[in-house]
């Protein structure tokens, strides 16, 4: 029984192999591994990637692990079942998903992961880069308020990229604060990135500080709520705030000028990029040739692994025509309830 | 009545309650101290307001916590809860009605609270009716309201949320001013003389043991002095909003919690319902044999604390402005901290709100004067973990002493 399987998958496997020359590299299949398709982000994502793998005549696969590392894995092998000639994987753990790189490693497919990292020196790695969001932050803020006091509201501790964020902060911040220009008053963690939290840190900081805050480095747009919420209630006004992930609320705090600046990391970018490349690793392509990669060593093995990071936009009261054009959010939602007056171009 | 450790006895014969006298003296310790640490800006006015608008959120859930506990249940769902029905508020609001007019924000609170109301009675259901553990099914819900709170509105922030509305939070106009203020103050004063007085004439037509006259007026004077000093304290923190420098007074969340309070002390001491739920805790079997209506009973204390988790959920998403499918985390933790550490005995039975809210203090206390301190969140956790382990040691010795 066993063995006539083996052979009819043998045969299967040979038949299938023969379509895929005879169609000269095209109509490849790129197989997709999603680690928990219910957060609406990466349905944005998919749209994207189908349509950049299809445009190219390569057919594409997907697989939802549903949050759960051990179906992940099981997602891994029926997609290369399926005879996959390249894998995409948000890896819902970057260690557990390894043995599923390896058996990927074995039948020759190419990995790219897909905006989280897997430790593994073979795999292409495609994401944000987030020490760039911190940087983006920081210079906005200093733009606008060159000297003063700073307060940090910083991501989640259980969260690495809260500290990736805040370090590339610190990496623009650091010749103001070493010049005195600068002085940091507070910094908090935000656990959860839960934004009450931050409102609660806030008003503590304020209250040390008798309101003498000038800026504050808040790492999302979740945070920068909670914090320019605490900023109102004491009715101050003027006060530089960065966020990031251009919430539709967030976007509108930067119109009425309650936010100085929110990162746009736009997951259609993401997502159109990853099906390019893997397009390209199908057709052969060797991970160190695919355009823009560098090896980075970041992780926290220290692994050296090619990589790709995309450039996240900043959004500014002068830039948000760019995701009104864009379609990430409508111009009536940005400028709801924006006086005319003080309006910001995108909202004329 | 069971024989007693000598010190509890006399301040029980002079109707102190020595649990709670215990815990106000700990929490006032523990104020001289972060005063002394903070140069004295934690007993600031400023910060005095601040932190009596940041217990309320907890606070409200507790006193729903407190019946649910003493009735041996428990709901672990109060976060997530608060989560999803925040989030119905906010939809309601943005999306449905308009936060233009006065119509969209009412009918906003309406709606959650309804919400609130359905998902307690159907969490109730399964615990009363179907016999499921609540620990399991409110477990479900921590899970499943967390979950349809990103659905409402597939994961984003809703705002900007009515002006009108976001008054409750305690923010901007979010206050009653000093004149209003101070009548509340002293008609609560006079409310409280007047129940000792009621008090101390019914136990004498019924010849119970009277404390004596000095205790009594001891215990005003503590009571309404501690109702007026606050008083005095929100009404010299200049309101921030306004020019002239008017006082704050007391903050409309403030407000909400001493009715949601006062409301579930009467029902506590004085109506069937509470009478049989701290029977209820008290002895199950007994109650069931006695023929209460258990079943009823507890459907209804779920549909209470689903109630509570709406009124929460109102202050919170009032206070930030926006509704957003991530607040509440962690909520139903400290709000079961509160309550025992407040007094509450978790194998039922016994419970005041008063020591939930004190307990919802403390532990505020704790995350607003460590702030000022500048001391990281991970070693909050630690000092708070603590404090509880503490406060229920305490319990067991005392208890312990009680009965020897």
């Amino acid at each position: 029984m066993k063995r006539k399987n083996l052979v009819l998958g043998a045969l299967l496997a040979a038949a299938l192999g023969g379509a895929c020359t005879a169609a000269a590299a095209k109509g490849d299949v790129i197989g997709v591994s999603w680690s928990n398709f219910q957060e609406e982000r990466w349905k944005r994502d998919e749209a994207a990637l189908k349509a950049a793998i299809e445009a190219a005549g390569d057919r594409y696969v997907s697989a939802d692990a549903q949050g759960s590392n051990e179906k992940q894995l099981a997602d891994i092998d029926a997609l290369l079942t399926k005879g996959a000639k390249v894998l995409i994987v948000l890896a819902m753990d970057a260690q557990a998903v390894l043995p599923g790189v390896n058996a990927a490693r074995q039948a020759g497919v190419p990995v790219l992961a897909y905006d989280r990292l897997i430790q593994d020196p073979s795999v292409l790695y495609l994401s944000f880069d987030n020490a760039e969001v911190g940087r983006i932050q920081a210079r906005a803020v200093l733009a606008a308020k060159p000297r003063g006091n700073y307060v940090f509201i910083k991501g989640s501790p259980t969260d690495s990229n809260a500290d990736v964020i805040h370090a590339g902060q610190l990496e623009v911040l650091k010749p103001a604060i070493a010049s005195g220009a600068v002085k940091v008053v507070g910094e908090q963690y935000t656990d959860g990135w839960s934004p009450e939290l931050a409102q609660r840190n806030m008003e503590q900081l304020l209250t040390r500080n008798a309101n003498k805050v000038d800026a504050v480095v808040a790492s999302n747009d979740g945070t920068a709520g909670g914090a320019i919420a605490a900023l109102r209630a004491q009715n101050l006004t003027g006060i530089a705030v960065s966020g990031q992930d251009a919430d539709i609320a967030a976007l509108n705090r930067v119109a009425r000028g309650e936010q100085t600046v929110t990162v746009w990391k736009d997951s259609r970018e993401l997502g159109r990029t990853a099906g390019r490349f893997a397009v390209l690793l199908a057709e052969h392509t060797k991970p160190a040739a695919i355009p823009g990669a560098q090896v980075w060593s970041g992780g926290s093995k220290k692994l050296p692994i090619e990589t790709v990071f995309l450039k996240p936009v900043a959004v500014t009261r002068d830039q948000l025509k760019l995701v009104i054009d864009a379609g990430w959010a409508s111009k009536a939602q940005v400028c709801a309830g924006v006086a005319a007056a003080s309006a910001p171009p995108a909202c004329k | 009545m069971t024989p007693r450790a000598p010190m509890r006895s006399r301040l029980d014969r002079l109707g102190f309650d020595a649990r709670f006298g215990a815990l106000v003296a700990a929490l006032a310790l523990i104020w001289l101290a972060l005063a002394w640490a903070t140069d004295g800006v934690f007993l600031s006015p400023r910060n005095l307001y601040n932190l009596s608008i940041q217990t309320c959120v907890t606070a409200i859930a507790a006193c729903g916590m407190v019946y649910l506990i003493v009735a041996r249940q428990i709901d672990l769902s109060v976060g997530s809860l608060m989560a999803f029905t925040g989030m119905l508020v906010a939809w309601t609001q943005t999306n449905w009605l308009g936060s233009a007019g006065a119509m969209g924000w009412l009918v906003s609170i309406g709606v959650g609270l309804l919400a609130g109301l359905i998902v307690g009675a159907f969490q109730g259901w399964w615990v009363a009716y179907r016999g499921v553990p609540a620990f399991v099914v409110t477990l479900a819900g921590y899970l499943m309201w967390r979950g349809a709170a990103f659905l409402v509105a597939d994961g984003q922030t809703l705002a900007p949320l009515a002006d009108a509305y976001q008054r409750l939070g305690g923010g901007q106009d979010g206050s009653l001013g000093p004149a209003w203020s101070w009548g509340l103050g002293v008609a609560g004063v006079a409310a409280l003389a007047a129940q000792t007085v009621a008090k101390r004439r019914s136990r004498a037509r019924y010849g119970a043991r009277l404390a004596p006259l000095w205790a009594d007026a001891l215990k005003l004077a503590v009571s309404g002095g501690a109702l007026l000093a606050f008083v005095a304290v929100v009404c010299a923190y200049p309101d921030p909003g306004s020019d002239a420098g008017a006082g704050k007074g007391l903050g409309l969340p403030v407000l909400v919690l001493l009715v949601v309070a006062l409301w579930l002390d009467v029902v506590a001491r004085r109506t069937r319902f509470g009478r049989h739920v701290w029977a209820l805790g008290g002895n199950p079997e007994a109650a069931l044999l006695a023929g209460l209506p258990t079943r009823r009973l507890l459907l209804q204390l779920f549909m209470l604390m689903g109630g509570l988790s709406a009124v929460a959920a109102v202050i919170t998403t009032a206070r930030l402005g926006s509704g957003t499918h991530s607040i509440g985390q962690m909520a139903e933790l400290y709000v079961i901290a509160a309550t025992v550490i407040g007094g509450t005995s978790l194998s039922g039975g016994s419970g005041s709100i008063a020591g939930a809210i004190v307990g919802a203090l403390l532990i505020q206390t704790l995350d607003n004067g460590m702030v000022l301190l500048d001391v990281a969140s991970a070693k909050r956790q630690i000092f708070i973990g603590m404090i509880l382990i503490a406060a229920v040691w305490f319990d067991g010795l005392y208890n312990r002493g009680a009965r020897r």
